[in-house]
């Protein structure tokens, strides 16, 4: 490594002959440079990263006048209810007569999510037709946070979900968290 | 025998080069980066794993935190000016070219119509108070936000001559119907899709 040298290599008195001291000008850089280096790498994450990250979301069309009336098959249609205390409850089909009866649901990878997976395979397969996927059905109580929402929404992201919608939720699937 | 010599190579190279691009690179990153902005209603937004930026320009932010406050905030400076513009003549209220100024200086605000001019006179710091600024009115008997939200598309149109893109950032503990009522206000003037702001995690969880 290159170093400051500022011993005389002269040795010893010649003549009392004043000399200037020969000063060694390389100083050593190795840790400005690594210094330099380090800040380059923290303002480079810093600029990429603190950009926020965002989900689209886009709503269908509000149109009070005409609502229209759209007909699924309850066997392709699956039902989230998003709860308070981040509970999560899931069927398929229709409330009285689910074709999947009512369970209690966590968040996460062991629960809901492999129950999507499960079911963007097994409805295609059922209905006989790779177009006619899963439809999910997004339904949010009162008491839910906006957390429940979007990690509901992440999983239709993750899992692919082609079709999925926000609905309002109804009084009956309401009563479902009273107890 | 002869002895092979192993040629002895200085260890010490020359550093001032690397030095030079080094700094060099730190100076253009430094001068790149934007500074964080304090903002007056901080949130804790909820993490997704969609890795969707949000868009830079033609931005309109609507903020939801502590226990339904909102907040609004354009992007463009030109297009805040426009939009207080449209409201002070849908209120009644003037401003004067100085208090215009400073307004499009204002990342963003949530405050009444009528408080408006107050929290433009504070300084930066005053005005990032905690509980200084009290929300944006928005239930149906006075529904200040829906104004300021069609003042700004209408603002954006002129200015930039470009759709406004909203995005609802809300903290992670709001209550769904929050949410659901600035989502319904966005629906109403035909806004169906926005952006929701979240933070960033792996799909392992």
């Amino acid at each position: 490594m290159a170093q400051l040298d500022t011993g005389d290599s002269g040795g010893g008195k010649k003549g009392g002959k004043v000399r200037s001291k020969k000063q060694n000008s390389s100083v050593d850089l190795t840790a400005m440079v690594d210094l330099a280096f380090l800040l380059i790498t923290f303002f480079m994450l810093t600029t990429s990263l603190s950009k926020p990250q965002s989900m689209d979301l886009g709503m269908p069309d509000k149109d009070d006048k005409n609502p229209q009336e759209i007909k699924i098959a309850q066997e392709r249609t699956m039902n989230i209810l998003i709860g308070p205390d981040n509970k999560v409850k899931t069927y398929m089909g229709q409330l009285d007569s689910p074709v999947e009866p009512l369970k209690d649901n966590k968040y996460g990878r062991e629960g809901i999510r492999k129950d999507i997976q499960q079911k963007m395979v097994s409805v295609p397969q059922l209905m006989g037709d790779p177009k006619k996927g899963l439809i999910v059905l997004i339904k949010a109580h009162k008491e839910s946070t906006y957390k429940n929402l979007v990690d509901v929404l992440d999983e239709m992201a993750i899992s692919k979900v082609p079709v999925y919608a926000i609905v309002d939720i109804t009084k009956e699937e309401t009563a479902l968290f009273d107890n | 025998m002869a002895k092979v010599k192993m040629s002895k190579k200085a260890t010490a190279i020359d550093m001032t080069a690397m030095c030079d691009v080094a700094f060099l690179l730190l100076t253009f990153f430094i001068l790149t980066a934007t500074a964080k902005q304090p903002e007056p209603l901080p949130v804790e937004t909820p993490s997704s794993t969609v890795q969707v930026k949000l868009p830079d320009t033609d931005l309109a932010i609507i903020t939801i935190g502590d226990s339904g406050k909102v907040f609004f905030g354009v992007k463009a400076p030109e297009v805040r000016l426009r939009t207080l513009e449209a409201i002070a003549d849908e209120y009644k209220i003037s401003f004067t070219e100085e208090e215009k100024k400073r307004f499009s200086l204002m990342e963003e605000f949530g405050v009444p119509v009528n408080q408006l001019r107050t929290l433009i006179n504070l300084s930066a710091a005053e005005r990032n108070q905690k509980g200084l600024q009290v929300g944006i009115p928005h239930d149906s008997l006075n529904n200040q936000l829906e104004k300021w939200v069609k003042a700004a598309r209408n603002a954006n149109a002129e200015v930039n001559e470009k759709q406004l893109n909203f995005a609802i950032k809300g903290d992670a503990k709001e209550q769904y119907p929050e949410i659901k009522k600035i989502m319904d206000i966005l629906q109403e003037q035909k806004v169906n899709k926005f952006n929701l702001v979240t933070g960033l995690r792996s799909d392992n969880f």
